[in-house]
């Protein structure tokens, strides 16, 4: 069945009947990015307007692949379990040459995890779940739909935004601008600001269809389908992923000579379809032929104009690194803009995510970009070079991981990054936790939904942790006076060792570890994540 | 023969890399530069026996 487009209300703002006071933060943009930026931020009691130019969920399921890493932030922001519930999981690709499968990656091969390596779940969902998340904060996030942005200056401490409604125009007022206005931002347009990289010539064909008959065959758990010059589509390639409600995505390379206005109708595309589902029925649900980018901004930092998600970066769809990188940017700024804003810290922690997320945008560029030209070479000794090693994949291993369709999302370290207190021990500085089941005085429950949220102190080993106002405390294995839990199976003992002790920033990356429990120490770690060295 | 992997992690910069080696060359050009590649490749390798496999099962995965 097709997805319900309910429009969201709208209500007059305050502003067209007087002067609202100035607001700590204004969100430009109710996409996953801009919504789920809001309960970050009012999490952690900082309240925040939603401005949005439409008052509809995102129409066609868009980005539909989310990663581990998005999931564990999702559960900190209390959607993770529904979107699991909801979405379809996977974790094995296999990449096909003609008929033959050539090369399968399992991206999860181990247990102990509450989130798999990937869900897919259309983005309509994602974006329906987290503005009724957003409803759980009525005091802290404003949701204004049918506003759109129409200008804004910065005035060295403030924003001012002039918009435009169904009842007329008025003005606000923000400490900061977060753009979350998407990759056709027209804050970055306004700003004048250069979007550099690459452009692809090749014409991809998207289509979601609905059918009762699983185009993976006999193949139950759904996965990620992958093919070099297909027999039903000779010469290009194909991609295929299963959505809830037995939707699938089907993408198709058309090659860069083609019409977008002529591919783009069920004429064109309903043979395509034929030709890889045979004459199983189906419905057309939404479809959409695109030419990629890969580009970003040199800053996503400008004075109190920050940008976040596809405003700052765009990069190709094959490894899910679009609306994965972006969730992951808001993870990153959510808790600096949080203590900037309470005072904790000073605005040049701000900067680190300028640099933290400019590495982790240009690792997710690199990566998409080296995949789509894999897919789409562009000179006869490129596409010599591309069909020899697909046949040498076939007997010879090097080969089969030189095959690129897509290196999915992972989370780039933050290791060089000065926050962190350079170190060594099982996981490192730089890198998210890694989640392990665990037993509360519930029963089973999961270490990753006990340790984000704020600086805390972990560990495995017999350390009893001091008490450090500001830092929660968590021990494994321990009975102590703070919260202590035991580990099932030894996943937790296996993944962080029983020596070290842990310090985690509110974004759950390691920031610092420690082989003795000096709070000295801890507290000059933790100060230095909150930019007291910068 | 199994060729295993090697080339781990820098999979895919050496894979760009060698595309960008070709970058801007015609047909030609880039037929010269591959074999200039060939037989570097061997002097860096520089085992005879070894280069023989090597010959020989990069010509049995030819399929025309």
């Amino acid at each position: 069945m097709a997805y319900d487009y309910a429009p969201f209300p709208y209500t007059p703002p305050p502003g067209l009947t007087q002067p609202e006071p100035r607001h700590r933060v204004v969100i430009v943009g109710a996409g996953p990015i801009g919504l789920a930026m809001a309960i970050d931020l009012a999490q952690q009691g900082i309240a925040s307007v939603v401005l949005d130019d439409n008052n509809v969920v995102s129409v066609g399921s868009r980005a539909i692949c989310w990663a581990k890493r998005t999931l564990e932030i999702f559960d900190r922001l209390g959607v993770g379990e529904r979107m699991l519930a909801k979405g379809v999981t996977w974790k094995v690709g296999r990449n096909f040459h003609h008929n033959e499968q050539v090369y399968a990656f399992d991206l999860l091969p181990e247990p102990g995890h509450k989130y798999p390596a990937f869900i897919n779940l259309q983005q309509y969902y994602v974006e329906q779940y987290l503005a009724e998340r957003a409803q759980d904060f009525p005091d802290l996030i404003d949701l204004r739909f049918l506003n759109k942005v129409t200008d804004h200056a910065d005035h060295g401490d403030h924003v001012t935004l002039d918009i435009t409604t169904p009842d007329g125009n008025y003005t606000l007022e923000a400490d900061y601008y977060l753009a979350c206005d998407g990759a056709g931002s027209a804050t970055r347009t306004r700003m004048d600001l250069p979007f550099k990289g690459q452009t692809f010539e090749e014409h991809f064909l998207i289509v979601d269809v609905e059918m009762e008959t699983s185009p993976f065959g006999n193949h139950d758990t759904p996965e990620r389908w992958f093919w070099f010059n297909p027999p039903f589509h000779n010469g290009q390639s194909a991609l295929l992923h299963k959505q809830p409600d037995n939707i699938y995505r089907i993408d198709l390379q058309l090659g860069p000579d083609t019409d977008p206005q002529i591919e783009a109708t069920e004429a064109k595309v309903i043979p395509r379809i034929k030709a890889i589902v045979g004459d199983t029925p189906f419905r057309l649900d939404w479809m959409s032929v695109y030419k990629f980018r890969c580009a970003k901004l040199d800053r996503f930092v400008h004075n109190r104009v920050i940008f976040v998600g596809d405003s700052a970066h765009v990069v190709s769809p094959f490894g899910a690194r679009g609306g994965n990188g972006g969730i992951q940017d808001l993870d990153n700024l959510g808790w600096k803009l949080a203590a900037v804003l309470q005072g904790k810290a000073a605005q040049s922690l701000l900067e680190t995510y300028n640099t933290e997320r400019v590495h982790g945008s240009a690792e997710n560029i690199l990566n998409s970009s080296r995949a789509t030209n894999f897919m789409t070479p562009k000179s006869p000794i490129e596409a010599l070079f591309r069909d020899q090693v697909l046949d040498l994949a076939a007997d010879h291993p090097f080969a089969r991981k030189l095959i690129n369709s897509g290196r999915l999302s992972q989370p780039c370290t933050l290791a060089e990054s000065p926050l962190q207190t350079p170190g060594d021990a099982p996981v490192p500085p730089g890198t998210p936790l890694l989640d392990a089941p665990i037993l509360d005085a519930q029963g089973p429950a999961w270490l990753l939904s006990k340790a984000q949220g704020s600086f805390t102190l972990l560990t495995a080993g017999p350390a009893y942790l001091p008490d450090i106002a500001g830092i929660a405390r968590i021990g494994i294995n321990q009975s102590n006076d703070y919260p202590c839990y035991r580990s099932e199976d030894g996943h937790v003992e296996t993944r962080y060792g029983t020596v070290k002790i842990y310090l985690l920033r509110p974004d759950g990356h390691v920031c610092a570890v420690f082989d003795t429990p000096d709070p000295t120490a801890i507290i000059a770690a933790r100060d230095r994540a909150l930019g007291a060295t910068l | 023969m199994i060729l295993d992997d090697k080339l781990g992690r820098d999979a895919d910069a050496f894979y760009n890399a060698l595309m960008d080696a070709h970058e801007g060359l015609d047909e030609t050009e880039s037929h010269a530069l591959n074999a200039r590649l060939v037989l570097i490749f061997a002097n860096e390798i520089g085992d005879l026996d070894r280069l023989k496999t090597l010959l020989t099962t990069a010509r049995q995965n030819t399929t025309s």
